[in-house]
C-alpha cells in the first residue's frame, strides 16, 4: 500500500493530504451508498419470507437489480415544488437529511487505525450531528405548506427529541466505564478483562455489565431512526408518509438515503459501543473489520425482523416508554455503575 | 504553500462573516421561521469559531444543546404560533428609543470588559498550541467537579428547581382525563372484561 501511493505522494505534493482525506471519504461513501441500496432489498426480502411472500423477484437474476431499478426510477422521476411552498428551505430539508447522515460517518472506526477523522470527542461529536439531522424533519415538514406533513414534522421531532435524552444516558455509562470519548478507545476497552485474558473476549464486551442500557440504546435507535415499531411519522392510517408525503423523485429519494444510512449507523454504533467493535469474539480468531461487519448486519437484520413482527406503538405508548421507562431506568443504571466502580468489585480498572 | 496560522485566520474569516451574516439576518428576516434558522446557523457558525480555539467540547455542547435541543423547541413554538407581521410593525417607532438605549449600553459594557486591562493579550497570553494528547473534555471535567464543585452543583440545583417550577406552573390535571393506565391495562385480566353465559340451545320452530 505504501509502496502504491508514494508516486501518487510525490506527484501531489501539498494537496496530497487533501486529496488522500478525500479518498477515504469516497471510500465510504461508495460501499455505504451501496449497502443501502442493498439493504432495501434485502429489508424486502426478509419480510417477504417471514410473511410467506416471495418478495421482489423480477428484475435480474433472483431480483438482485431491483434496487438498481428503483434508484434510475427515483432520478427519472420530476421533482415536484407545492404551491406556496417555501422555496429555499424546501429543498434544504432532504439535503439536511442526507448531509448529516453522512457526515457522522467520519469519526466511525472501522478497524485498528481504520477512521476517517480520529478526533479525541468522538462520541459528543457523533450525538451533536445527529441532533442536527432532526432539522431535516422540522424544515420539510414546515416547508411543505401542507397540514399533515406538519403534523408528522412535530411528532417525529418530539419523539426524536426524547429518545436522544435516553440515548445519550446510555451512552454516559459507556463513557464512565472506558474513560475516554475516543471510539477507537471504546472499542479498545472491551478487549481488555477477566474473560478477554482467557479469551473469550465476547464476555468482556460492554454489553454484558451494560445489559439494561445495551437494550436501552437499541431500541432507543429504532426510534430515533423513525423505524418499526416507531415509525408513527409514516402511519398510513393517520398521516400518509409522514414529513415527506409532499416530495417527489431524488428529493425524497435522499430522505430515504438518509433513513437507511441513519439505520446502519445506528447498527455500527451499537457494535461498537457495546459489542466490541472489530474485536474477534473468541481468542484464537485474529480481530478484523469483519466481525464489525458481521455485528452490525446482526442489528440491521434485527430492525427488519422487528418490521415485520411488531404493530405499531401509538403516539402516547411512545412517548411513556421514552420518558417514564428509559430515563429513569438509565438513571438507576448510572447510580449502580457509578457505585460498582468506586466498589472494590470495580472491572475496569 | 500556505502555513497553519494563515490556514486558521482564513477559516476564521471565512466563519466570522458567515455569523455575522447570520446574525443580521436573525434581527431582519420578516418571516420568523426563516429568523429561527439563521439563529440556528449562527449558533453552528460559532461552534465552528470555537473549535479553531481548540475548545471543542464546548464547541460540540454548543452545538448539541443550542442547536441540538433549544432551537428545536423554539422553532415549535414558532412555527405553531399565528404571527401577524402588521401587528409587530406597529410599534417599532414608540419602541425604538428604549431599544437603542439597550443597545448603546450593552456596546458601552462590551467595550469596558474587552478594552479593559484584564482582556488584553498581555494579561491573558495566547496559550498556543494544545500538545498532542491534551483533552479538552478531561481538563474541563477536572475542574468542574475539583475545584468548581460547589457552583457546579448549585448551578445545577437551581435549574432543577426551575424545571419543578416549570412543571408545577403549566400542568393542569383535568377531572375528566381519560388517559390510559399502562399498568392497569397490563393487569387485565379475561374474567374482568368477558361474561360467560350458558345459554341453553332453544329448538327451531317450524314455520
Amino acid at each position: 500500500m505504501e509502496v502504491l501511493l508514494q508516486p501518487l505522494q510525490n506527484l501531489l505534493g501539498p494537496l496530497w493530504p487533501l486529496v488522500w482525506i478525500l479518498l477515504k471519504i469516497v471510500g465510504i461513501i461508495l460501499p455505504l451508498l451501496l449497502c443501502v441500496a442493498y439493504l432495501t432489498f434485502w429489508e424486502r426480502k426478509v419480510i417477504g419470507w417471514m410473511q410467506v411472500r416471495i418478495g421482489p423477484n423480477r428484475v435480474g437474476p433472483w431480483g438482485l437489480l431491483q434496487p438498481i431499478a428503483d434508484g434510475v426510477k427515483l432520478l427519472l422521476k420530476e421533482i415536484i415544488l407545492p404551491t406556496k411552498a417555501s422555496k429555499g428551505i424546501y429543498f434544504i430539508g432532504p439535503a439536511l437529511a442526507f448531509a448529516t447522515a453522512l457526515a457522522a460517518w467520519a469519526v466511525v472506526p472501522f478497524s485498528e487505525g481504520w477512521v476517517v477523522a480520529n478526533i479525541d470527542a468522538g462520541v459528543l461529536y457523533l450525538l451533536a450531528i445527529t441532533s442536527v439531522g432532526i432539522y431535516s424533519v422540522i424544515i420539510a415538514g414546515w416547508a411543505s405548506n401542507s397540514k399533515y406533513p406538519f403534523f408528522a414534522a412535530m411528532r417525529s421531532a418530539a419523539q426524536m427529541v426524547s429518545y436522544e435524552i435516553a440515548m445519550g444516558f446510555a451512552l454516559v455509562c459507556v463513557l464512565m466505564i472506558s474513560a475516554s470519548l475516543n471510539l477507537s478507545d471504546i472499542v479498545r476497552g472491551q478487549g481488555r478483562g477477566m474473560f478477554a485474558d482467557m479469551g473469550i473476549s465476547l464476555l468482556s464486551w460492554n454489553w454484558l455489565p451494560l445489559l439494561p442500557m445495551f437494550l436501552v440504546y437499541l431500541i432507543s435507535g429504532i426510534a430515533e431512526t423513525n423505524r418499526a415499531p416507531f415509525d408513527v411519522v409514516e402511519g398510513e392510517s393517520e398521516i400518509v408518509a409522514g414529513h415527506m408525503v409532499e416530495y417527489s423523485g431524488m428529493a425524497f429519494a435522499m430522505f430515504f438515503l438518509g433513513e437507511y444510512s441513519n439505520m446502519i449507523l445506528v447498527a455500527v454504533m451499537t457494535s461498537v459501543f457495546f459489542l466490541g467493535g472489530w474485536l474477534s469474539p473468541v481468542g484464537f480468531l485474529p480481530d478484523s473489520f469483519v466481525w464489525l461487519a458481521a455485528k452490525s448486519c446482526f442489528i440491521l437484520f434485527l430492525f427488519l425482523w422487528f418490521r415485520a413482527t411488531f404493530p405499531r406503538y401509538r403516539y402516547d405508548q411512545i412517548m411513556r416508554l421514552g420518558w417514564k421507562v428509559f430515563v429513569p431506568l438509565c438513571m438507576v443504571w448510572l447510580l449502580v455503575v457509578g457505585v460498582w466502580m468506586m466498589s472494590p468489585l470495580n472491572i475496569w480498572k | 504553500m500556505m502555513n497553519s496560522m494563515d490556514f486558521n485566520s482564513a477559516i476564521f474569516y471565512v466563519l466570522a462573516t458567515i455569523l455575522v451574516a447570520s446574525s443580521l439576518r436573525v434581527i431582519t428576516a420578516r418571516n420568523p421561521v426563516h429568523a429561527a434558522l439563521f439563529l440556528v446557523l449562527a449558533f453552528f457558525t460559532a461552534g465552528g469559531l470555537w473549535l479553531t480555539l481548540q475548545a471543542e467540547f464546548l464547541a460540540i455542547i454548543l452545538v448539541m444543546v443550542y442547536v441540538g435541543a433549544v432551537m428545536v423547541l423554539f422553532l415549535f413554538v414558532v412555527m405553531m404560533l399565528d404571527i401577524n407581521l402588521e401587528r409587530l410593525r406597529e410599534g417599532f417607532w414608540s419602541y425604538l428609543p428604549l431599544g437603542a438605549a439597550i443597545g448603546a449600553l450593552m456596546t458601552l459594557e462590551m467595550a469596558l470588559v474587552l478594552g479593559g486591562r484584564y482582556f488584553g493579550l498581555e494579561s491573558v497570553p495566547d496559550p498556543g498550541t494544545a500538545p498532542a494528547g491534551y483533552s479538552n473534555t478531561k481538563e474541563l471535567g477536572r475542574l468542574m467537579f475539583t475545584d468548581y464543585v460547589y457552583p457546579f452543583e448549585l448551578a445545577s440545583i437551581v435549574l432543577l428547581v426551575a424545571i419543578v417550577a416549570a412543571v408545577v406552573l403549566t400542568k393542569r390535571t383535568r377531572k375528566d382525563n381519560k388517559s390510559p393506565q399502562a399498568g392497569d391495562q397490563i393487569a387485565v385480566q379475561s374474567k374482568d372484561r368477558l361474561r360467560m353465559v350458558s345459554m341453553p340451545s332453544e329448538k327451531k320452530e317450524e314455520t
